[in-house]
């Protein structure tokens, strides 16, 4: 068993309205960054978990998503895991 | 007859529950912790407004793993009245009681207003005392209750007429400049099939008296009244 370093993504999906990332574009274009098309605000989430191996801890990772970190009616999310050597650091 | 406020850490629309409902015939209103189990034989519940759990990760998502939550939906799922109001939607669209989701306003702006809502259907207990097409007064206060389902959620909501309230002008108008928040189809209150589990955005507590500039959302807890002594009669 070691400890790993999940890394969440969430973000409102394509097809979903994100008045944030709006925002920011608006915001963005204020400070002349006129070449910006586009910006979408989701949220990332670090979660430091023990598993036997890192198939095991994404696995339980998606179910963290699906069950709580992320409501998949208007949000999508993406699950990387760390070496676990990495976690230690 | 026994209403159910349920209190969350973080819920602040509580008292103002209790208060209405303390002066409405025949409500005898009782706080329940969300810690507890035991929804002390109560004949409906309410969810009320606030900031359950801080909304952190997203509104209602803590609260939704909160011990009473699962009496809930015991209840909800026995047929029984439960209302949530506000953040107490949240949570009943985040523990899957209600269709869809609720996210951050379009304008990205917290909005405290009187709003106008037009009922669509008033086949919930919540709303039976109201009229069809009747138009409310009643006052919103949240930066998250831009109201989304993707379209064949919505096909199926409307057919069974689960769409309750939408925002309107004071005529009854649906409009984009009556729709406060950006929800889709201006819907500001939605049931569950069964129609005994309503959510609406807009306070009905903090409408229920003319010194504070309306009384409409007395019908939400009147209709629950009737429905319910009517049901047992």
């Amino acid at each position: 068993m070691s400890v790993w370093l999940g890394r969440v993504t969430v973000v409102l999906k394509a097809s979903v309205n994100d008045p944030q990332g709006l925002a920011v574009l608006d915001g963005l274009h204020a400070m002349g960054y006129s070449e910006v098309e586009q910006v979408r605000v989701g949220k990332h989430i670090d979660v430091r978990l023990e598993a036997d191996n890192a198939e095991q801890a994404e696995q339980r990772l998606h179910q963290m998503c699906e069950a709580l970190l992320a409501n998949t009616l208007i949000e999508s999310y993406t699950v990387e895991v760390g070496a676990p050597e990495e976690a230690a650091r | 007859m026994k209403v159910g406020v349920v209190t969350f850490p973080g819920s602040n629309g509580d008292m103002d529950c209790i208060h209405v409902l303390e002066q409405i015939p025949g409500c005898e209103p009782e706080l329940i912790w969300h810690k507890s189990t035991d929804l002390l034989s109560a004949d409906a519940l309410v969810l009320p407004g606030g900031f359950a759990h801080g909304d952190y990760l997203r509104g209602g998502a803590i609260a939704r793993f909160s011990p009473v939550m699962r009496e809930v939906a015991r209840f909800a799922g026995a047929g029984r009245p439960v209302l949530g109001i506000c953040n107490g939607f949240q949570v009943l669209t985040e523990a899957g009681l209600l269709p869809g989701a609720l996210h951050r306003n379009q304008h990205i702006l917290f909005r405290c207003a009187w709003v106008h809502v037009r009922v669509e259907s008033n086949a919930s207990p919540w709303l039976a005392g109201a009229q069809s097409g009747q138009v409310l007064k009643v006052a919103v206060a949240h930066g998250q209750g831009n109201y989304y389902a993707d379209q064949d959620t919505l096909r199926g909501m409307h057919a069974r007429e689960q769409v309750a309230l939408r925002y309107s002008d004071t005529a009854g108008r649906i409009s984009a400049d009556s729709n406060h928040n950006g929800s889709v189809l201006s819907i500001a209150g939605v049931t569950n099939e069964a129609g005994n589990v309503l959510g609406m955005m807009p306070h009905p507590e903090r409408s229920a008296d003319p010194l504070l500039g309306s009384a409409d959302g007395r019908v939400v807890f009147e209709s629950l009244v009737h429905s319910l002594i009517g049901v047992a009669s």
